[in-house]
This record gives C-alpha cells, structure tokens and sequence, in this order.
C-alpha cells in the first residue's frame, strides 16, 4: 500500500446526504472478479444527469470529495472504496460515515476524515464559488486546506498510522502467529467446524403431491 | 467485570488486546462465503501465495446472482455466471465447503448457516455482507465485512478491530395483532435514523423480543444494519436451544450439555452498562411501511406520505423531497392508498418457512389482484423443499404467484428479477435505496402480512383491512404450520425434511454429494 502524508487535489462538492453504497457503486457492477477497473461505476445512476458535479469539467478531475453526513451507509461492498479510487479519489471528507465503509476505505488507502457539518459547509461554498479549487489534506496536521481556509477532521490514530506507514493489515496480523496458534489450541471442542460436512440421511420419501 | 452480552462475546474471542490505539485482535468462529465479495479475497491470496488458515471453519454458497428459474440450464448473464465459476474454482483450489445451486443446501447464506446449525450462541461469525447481524438473533457477534477484511480472515481467521459501544433496546409489551418482527425493526429504524446505531452492536430485549420465534428474531437482528448498527444481538434462550437441537452441525451429548451451560452465561449481566439505551412499546406499534429511499424513511400504515413543506430541519425536508420525487409520491397520500405493481417475498429478511407459512396462511383459498406480479422467493432450497412438503406452494400458485428458486433475487436484483424502471413493489425485504430492486424501481419495505394483504387489495394494506374467514386467527400468525394444508408437515423443522429425489435426476457433482433440484 502507498504511503500518504500529505495529499493536493481538486475539492468535489457532493451536498447530498445519506449517500449509501448502492448510489456509490450499483449492484449491477458487483458482478465483475476483479480488484480494478471500476472507475465507469462510481455514482453510475448519476453520471447520466449533465448537471451531476463530476459531470462539469472543473470537477472531472477531482480526487478529493466533500460529501453530506453519512457517506457509505448500507451494503459492506468493498466494491465503493475502489470505485472511488479507480476513478481517482484519494480523500473523502464527511460529518459522519457509515462504518463499514470507513474500515474499508482504511484498508485499501482511501482517507475518510470527519469534519463538522459546519466545516463542511464552508468547503462547500469554497469549491462551490471556485470549481476547480484544490483542497489539501495533511495527514501529520489532521487539517484540510481550501484556498485560504484551514479545517481540522478526524481520523483515528490507527488507521492514519497505518496510511502513513503504508501498512498492510495481512503482514501485520501475521506476526502474531503464534498468539493465534496459542488461541485455537484453547477452542473449546463444542464451536462447530464446517469440515466433514454434516447432512440428513437422504431418506427416500413419498411426494407431498403428483411432482 | 459485569458485561454486557456483546462485551462477553467479545471478550472470550481475544487473541490480543489492543495497545496504544491499535485494535484488539479478534478470533473468527465462523466465516461465511458467497460470489460476490470473495473473488478479490482468494485473488489477493493467491497473489501472496497465502491459504486459507481455516478451511474447517468456512463455508460458501451461490445466492447473490443466482437465477430462481431455470436452475438447470447454464446461467445465461456472462457475468453472473463468470462470478459463479469463480467461486467453485475458489472453492476447489482452497479446500472450502460449498452449497452450489441444485444442491439442497443451496440458499442465501444467512440461511445456510442456522439451517445447518452452525450457527450457534456466544460465537463470531463474519460474512462479506451486511446482513450477516441476522446470526445474532443466536446471542452470537456478527457483521459484515468488507472484501479486504475477507482476505484477512480467510488468510489468518482473525479480524483487528476496535471495539463496539453498546446499545440496549427494549421492547416491551405484547405485539398487537397483524403485527410481526418486521414491524419492530421498521419502527426502531424509523425512530433511531439509518445513522443511529452507527458505532454500536445492539441488543434486543424485553418482553416483546423474548416472546419471538427463532425466525422472528432473525429478521430483526437482520436488519440492525439498516439503523447504521454493525451487529445486533439477543440474548439465547430455550427457544435458540430448542431450535438448535438435532440439526447436522449442532454439538452433541457432553459437547451439547457443556455448550448449553456456557450459553446460559451469556445475557447481559444487571449491572452491566449500555452506553445509550432506547424503549419501545410493543402495543403501540402497527403495521409499518416505508415511503422514501432509506429504511428510516417509514410509517404507520395508518399515516400519510409526509409533506416536505411541513419538515422542520432543511436536510431532512430535501432528504424527504428528493426520496418522494424518486418515489412519484406526493405528500399527504394516505399510505394505504397507494397502488404496487409487484409484490416481492422473500430474502434473508423475511424469505423463511415462518414467513411463507404466514403469507399462505392469508391468501389460502384467495387470488391475488388482477394488476399485482407476485413472487416468492425461499431463502434456501431446503426452505423451497419444506414448503412444498407442507403444501404452499400450491397454495401460492392457486393465488396467481410465481413460485421461485431459492436465492437473494429482487432483494438487490442481480439475478434477472428486477424491477422496470417506475415500477413499485411492496417487498419483504430491507433495503428501499434507489435503484436497488432495479433502475428506477420504487420499493415499500412491509411485512409478509403486509406483503400478503398488498398483494390480495393491489394496495399497501394490512390484514385487518381484509376479509378473513373466520377460522382464520389474526393473533397468532407465530409461523406454526398451516393446518389442513397440503400434506402434513414433514418435520418441526426445516433440516428434519428428507431430501426428495428429483423424478430422473442424476446423482449431481455439487460438494455435498446431494441429488440435484429440479
């Protein structure tokens, strides 16, 4: 993964809230097996409308989104954070995110910083009377900057190590395990194991009517 | 250290505790797998030359894009099936149990895991799907997670995690009439907001709760999610135990007699503290609805679309503005005026045998309204199987409905069952997002009643806004087998039913060795 301290980028005013997974990324385009490529399925419902925000030219090439309070609600799909990012968002500012999708963008690299509504508002007007305005977002400060206007936000402390240090969560896990091989000698003999499978005995029965 | 349930849980998992605000390292009991977030995840592992730590602790099934008819022939989207056969390859390649469609364990994968009995009490149970709090109907800690997190935990059985804050909801009281689980949820979600429970695993308590079926308490820990909740839970009781005993997975004799007497363990202790607290009473609730584009957006049938104009806060008049354009509503419609044009059952909401029981049991001898496309859609094929053995599903077709393979089918519509663009349905399910049942499709999110008595009036309705002959009780719609239907039921439960044999079925290649469905 990349390390981020710093990032520059042009701000994207997104004033809607409640912006759940389903608009970031449709269903339709979970189909796909890979881990690339989604950049054509952000917001797809909404790129068709000329007056969507990525849609106006001094957008288009944005990578930092200034979004209504809870972004990412609904589906856990992963698939959110790498549309995001395939099509080049590097940071998301909101008053607030839905859980899941805060955890996933953590581990794929994509910022999540919580900013007050208020804050949010100011970033709006900013970007809105100036499109095309790049927005900075110190990781080190916890800040966000718009031209001469400097916001803090949140991030919690793991996480921003972790994107600071370019970490993968795998690798990090993996060093404790002898902890977790400690773990599972101590599991108690009643936690179901999937492996054999277990089935009914496959009686042969009466139909319940003419098949 | 008095604890509350979550924090039991929680607590008896720990491999390593958090320091200087890294997260806690948590043990996974249980991993459930499915083929539309686990591609990326075995891609990444086989890209690190990594296995599945264990394989003996997951289990995988076909649900998101499986097609519910034609179950026979080669799925016909390209990239439905590509998803499919990435899976099975998965599968094969890393050792990891799979239920593929035509086998009678096939379902949607909440399903799966209480059917077979591998869900139990006082586990961790992670699923790359939101819904996956559903296993905490069985006082187990479970929530969805990403594709990332499904790497993580197939490579290691472990996931990193800070912790939860708790949140205790009680109902009490008894549920009126024509009332159901469903309600419950629709009303918490209405009253909390879909960002409510954001941070928090709640536990569902109170009377209200402890008086449900097993079923009952699945849809509501199902839909903890919709409140922004990662988990919800409630404490086990006799009736997780009762539905337990006797399935394939669950523990046995000395295994069995010790499990019972740990699960006891697990209720929140009285002294224990929830970080915020919500009531509710069980007698006020009525049949709740939805009228916009978030679970919260919801009412009592009773009520009327709300005017935008008469929203106090501006974000939730342009919030409810916007869902009511998207909607084709207009504010002050009488909710129960309000024309559908298909009627969805089904899902890992509202898609098992308590829940077709109850719809058979109000439409039985009925048709449904002329201008209504009804479906119905088992969780599982072992569901689809114990219905048909009870005999609704002649009930269904008598009534005009289609009766469908098992899956998650219109819930999100990958499959081919989707809605037209501007068509609305009354749906069992749990999501009424934009889109989701289809591009341009309007969904009210009901109860299987509801669903029911939409589909026999062509109108958001309720039970009591029918006819019912009079040996129809409307107190006691507890998904108790329908009597005088069909054959008698095979079994209490859905895992007692022999699998029948499909007439000129071949001995199918599926992991379970199981004779294919016709």
């Amino acid at each position: 993964m990349e390390k981020i301290h710093t990032h520059t980028g042009v701000g994207v005013p997104l004033r809607r809230s409640n912006v759940d997974t389903d608009q970031i990324i449709p269903a339709v385009y979970l189909k796909r097996v890979t881990r690339t490529g989604f950049e054509d399925a952000l917001f797809a419902a909404w790129r068709g409308d000329p007056s969507f925000v990525l849609n106006q030219e001094a957008y288009s090439k944005g990578s930092v989104l200034v979004a209504g309070p809870d972004f990412g609600t609904g589906s856990s799909r992963e698939h959110a954070v790498w549309a995001l990012k395939d099509y080049g968002f590097r940071v998301v500012l909101s008053s607030r995110f839905a859980d899941i999708f805060r955890g996933n963008s953590g581990k794929q690299g994509l910022v999540t910083g919580i900013v007050s509504p208020e804050d949010i508002e100011i970033l709006w007007k900013i970007l809105e009377t100036k499109p095309g305005t790049e927005v900075t977002v110190d990781l080190e400060a916890k800040t966000a900057t718009a031209d001469d206007v400097t916001v803090p936000f949140q991030i919690d402390d793991y996480t921003r190590w972790r994107l600071m240090e370019g970490l993968d969560d795998i690798g990090l896990t993996l060093q404790q395990e002898d902890r977790i091989t400690a773990f599972e000698a101590n599991r108690e003999s009643w936690r179901p194991k999937t492996l054999p499978a277990r089935h009914l005995p496959a009686v042969e029965i009466e139909a319940a009517r003419p098949v | 250290m008095a604890g509350t349930l979550a924090e039991k849980v929680w607590e008896a998992h720990l491999v390593r505790r958090g320091e200087g605000g890294s997260p806690d390292l948590l043990y996974i009991d249980l991993h459930l797998v499915h083929e539309v977030t686990s591609p990326q995840a075995f891609e990444g592992l086989r890209l690190a030359g990594r296995q599945v730590r264990r394989p003996d602790l997951t289990i995988a099934t076909e649900d998101h894009n499986t097609p519910t008819l034609d179950i026979d022939r080669p799925i016909a989207d390209v990239t439905s099936r590509t998803q499919i056969e990435t899976l099975r390859a998965n599968a094969k390649e890393f050792g990891v149990r799979l239920h593929s469609l035509g086998d009678a364990d096939q379902g949607i994968v909440h399903q799966v895991g209480p059917q077979l009995g591998l869900t139990m009490p006082g586990l961790t149970v992670v699923c790359g799907d939101s819904h996956t709090s559903t296993h905490g109907a069985f006082g187990a800690l479970a929530f969805g997670i990403g594709t990332s997190e499904v790497e993580h935990v197939l490579a290691t059985q472990t996931l990193p995690l800070a912790p939860f804050k708790t949140m205790a909801i009680t109902v009490n009281g008894t549920l009126p009439a024509g009332t159901t689980s469903k309600d419950i949820i629709l009303a918490i979600i209405a009253k909390i907001g879909t960002g409510g429970g954001q941070g928090y695993v709640l536990e569902y308590r109170g009377e209200a709760i402890q008086a449900l079926s097993m079923e009952a308490r699945m849809t509501i820990c199902n839909m903890s999610i919709e409140a922004g909740a990662r988990a919800g839970m409630i404490a086990p009781d006799e009736t997780t135990f009762e539905y337990l005993k006797g399935r394939p997975h669950a523990p046995e004799g000395e295994d069995w007699d010790a499990a019972v007497e740990y699960w006891k363990t697990l209720r929140t202790d009285d002294d224990a503290e929830f970080d915020a607290e919500v009531v509710l009473e069980a007698a006020d609730l009525e049949p709740f609805v939805t009228w916009g584009t978030n679970p919260g957006q919801g009412l009592p049938l009773s009520a009327s679309v709300p005017v935008p104009a008469e929203i106090a806060d501006e974000g939730e008049r342009e919030t409810a503005a916007k869902a009511l354009e998207y909607m084709g509503l207009t504010g002050g419609t009488p909710l129960r005026d309000i024309h559908v044009d298909t009627v969805f059952i089904g899902s890992c909401t509202n898609g098992r045998i308590e829940d077709l029981r109850s719809v058979a049991k109000v439409i039985k001898g009925r048709h449904k309204a002329e201008s209504v496309r009804v479906l119905v859609v088992p969780s599982s094929a072992r569901v689809r199987l114990q219905a048909e053995a009870e005999g609704l599903d002649v009930i269904f077709k008598d009534f005009g409905a289609e009766w469908r393979n098992a899956g998650c089918s219109m819930c999100l519509g990958m499959n081919p069952d989707q809605l037209a663009p501007g068509e609305r349905s009354a749906s069992t399910s749990n999501r009424n997002f934009e889109g989701r049942q289809g591009k341009g499709g309007r969904t009210h999110l009901v109860s299987p009643l509801v669903a029911a008595a939409t589909a026999i009036r062509g109108t958001l309705s309720s039970v009591g806004d029918l006819d019912l002959p009079h040996d129809i009780d409307i107190t006691t719609f507890d998904g108790t087998p329908l009597d005088g239907v069909g054959a008698s039921p095979l079994g209490e439960s859905v895992v007692d039913l022999p699998i029948p044999v499909a007439i000129g079925s071949a001995p199918s290649g599926s992991a379970s060795g199981q004779p294919a469905l016709r």
